[in-house]
């Protein structure tokens, strides 16, 4: 029943997509922590940097965000992030775009949990004395870094379904997988059963885990 | 701004300085990097005029591409909410059933197709319609897009309509039920008309991702939507392969900031009316509840005894 299988790297085709997920995060985490400081920071040009570039970045589609690293910035003005073929070329083309394009939400994510901290918290700490790197380090982020688990478990949740997408420019990944498969197979209902299962393998139990974790870590209000 | 006031003091003189030092910097550093944009893009002749101007001088660009596929895309968003709106519904209403074999099955189907993406059912649809209905190859994709746009935000927008109704005050149905409504009475006359003004805002912030996930046809299945006319356009025009995203972008970032903000409006308007119960479900909810997971509970989601979102 599965000698259709035969020939074809499915466990590969996952291992990219766990690999573009991960590349991704690691990135995004950075430069939307980056963003979310400016937009909390105490500079009006930073803040509105970081609030445009939100709501821009928000708004287009990961799609177009894609298609552009490649036919844009690969074909046209020659960026090639000092990779010399081109699965490697694509593949980190698609980490540049996800990154991107998640690093919006990751912003979006620590600034709710910033904002999820009571004025009256901060309030206190000036009132008692504290200095600005006390009320930071004491109050505000471990307040806030527990309310950012589940936030932040949604966008990561979302990336693993987002790095599909990259199947677009060609990236080996398990939807590109899928499309091949679909084309020359005949067995579809299987075969799209098959790569339903591994994504429910990737997303379901990070959403249950993480999920029960920001219930654990969260603060009672 | 709340979020700065939470972190910092107002600014005393050192505090200025520093703060006009920073702004110094940020914008030294920002210049620098348009200029190094703005040079790459010159060296690749993307600024020319000839490459931008087929968009802002004749109405041709408008009428052949960007006008048909903006229509497609947005004819395949409002087909997807349309269908996915009533099945949602059903499923939201299914999983808050008495009957656990019910509530069991509707969330079942509901974690299924919330944990795939949105790209292997439109491709599933794609080939299925291939395969096993005459649907010409013509219409295809505009089915294969709208199916699997309605099977993943059918099981979104039925957490959305679960959410909505029990972010409604226990009250409601107490009261309904005291005065000898049946359940499904309590339902039709009381639940479900106070929740559809509640979950407006998410509904208008899940249209947005529908929007966006209108684009992935156009990359995959070969669609004729907004992104898919970026191509013909840069052959056409002389490989003004930018100047076209740029458009495209920015018709995007106009169509889904209007639709943000729109939801933002009602979800400000809901919870200053004073009409309602000031239930509402924020329209940032949807990115929680479109994960795998228990996400929905009676004072999460900006209900009216909840400080989330306030």
């Amino acid at each position: 029943m599965f000698d259709f299988l035969e020939g074809y790297d499915l466990l590969g085709a996952f291992w990219v997509t766990v690999q573009l997920t991960f590349y991704s995060a690691i990135g995004a985490l950075i430069w939307g922590t980056a963003l979310a400081a400016m937009r909390v920071s105490p500079v009006p040009l930073m803040r509105g940097f970081g609030t445009s570039y939100v709501n821009v970045v928000r708004n287009i589609p990961l799609t177009v965000i894609i298609v552009f690293t490649s036919l844009g910035l690969f074909q046209t003005l020659g960026v090639t992030l000092g990779a010399d073929n081109f699965t490697t070329i694509n593949f980190r083309l698609a980490v540049l775009g996800l990154i991107a394009y998640t690093a919006a939400f990751v912003c979006e994510a620590l600034r709710s949990g910033i904002n999820t901290v009571p004025l009256g918290q901060t309030e206190a700490a000036r009132a008692i004395g504290l200095s600005f790197p006390q009320v930071l380090r004491l109050i505000v982020l471990p307040q806030a870094f527990r309310s950012v688990v589940g936030p932040l478990a949604n966008v990561l949740i979302a990336l693993t379904k987002n790095t599909t997408v990259a199947a677009a420019i060609g990236v080996a990944e398990a939807a590109s997988l899928m499309r091949e498969m679909i084309e020359n197979e005949a067995q579809l209902i299987l075969i799209s059963a098959i790569f339903a299962f591994g994504f429910i393998c990737l997303t379901l139990p990070t959403g249950l885990f993480l999920g029960w974790v920001s219930k654990k870590v969260s603060v009672k209000r | 701004m709340k979020s700065a006031s939470t972190l910092y003091d107002v600014p005393g003189p050192r505090a200025k300085r520093r703060n006009v030092l920073l702004t110094v910097l940020f914008l030294v550093a920002l210049a620098v990097v348009v200029w190094w944009v703005a040079q790459s893009l010159s060296d690749k002749n993307q600024l020319e005029w000839v490459k931008w101007r087929p968009f802002f001088t004749n109405s041709g660009a408008w009428e052949t591409y960007l006008l048909p596929g903006l229509k497609n895309t947005l004819i395949a968003a409002a087909l997807a909410m349309v269908i996915a709106l009533p099945a949602g519904a059903l499923f939201g209403i299914a999983r808050l059933s008495e009957h656990s074999w019910v509530r069991g099955a509707a969330g079942t189907v509901v974690e299924f197709f919330r944990a795939i993406p949105v790209l292997i059912l439109m491709l599933f649809a794609n080939a299925a319609y291939a395969e096993f209905t005459d649907v010409s190859p013509d219409s295809r994709p505009l089915y294969a897009v709208v199916t699997g746009l309605v099977l993943y935000n059918a099981s979104v927008l039925a957490e959305i309509v679960r959410a909505g109704i029990l972010s409604l005050p226990r009250g409601q149905s107490d009261a309904a039920k005291a005065i000898g409504m049946r359940k499904n009475q309590v339902m039709r006359h009381v639940l479900l008309p106070q929740s559809v003004t509640a979950m407006l805002p998410a509904i208008v912030s899940q249209l947005v991702v529908i929007v966006k996930d209108t684009a992935l046809g156009g990359a995959l299945l070969g669609f004729s939507e907004l992104l898919a006319s970026v191509r013909p356009m840069s052959a056409n025009y002389g490989a003004n392969t930018i100047a076209s995203f740029t458009i495209v972008a920015v018709i995007f970032v106009v169509v889904n900031f209007s639709l943000t903000s729109f939801a933002s409006w009602l979800e400000g308007r809901l919870r200053r009316g004073k009409k309602s119960t000031g239930a509402v479900v924020r329209a940032d909810a949807v990115a929680e509840l479109a994960t795998p997971g228990e996400h929905v509970s009676r004072d999460d989601l900006g209900g009216p005894g909840s400080t989330s979102g306030k």
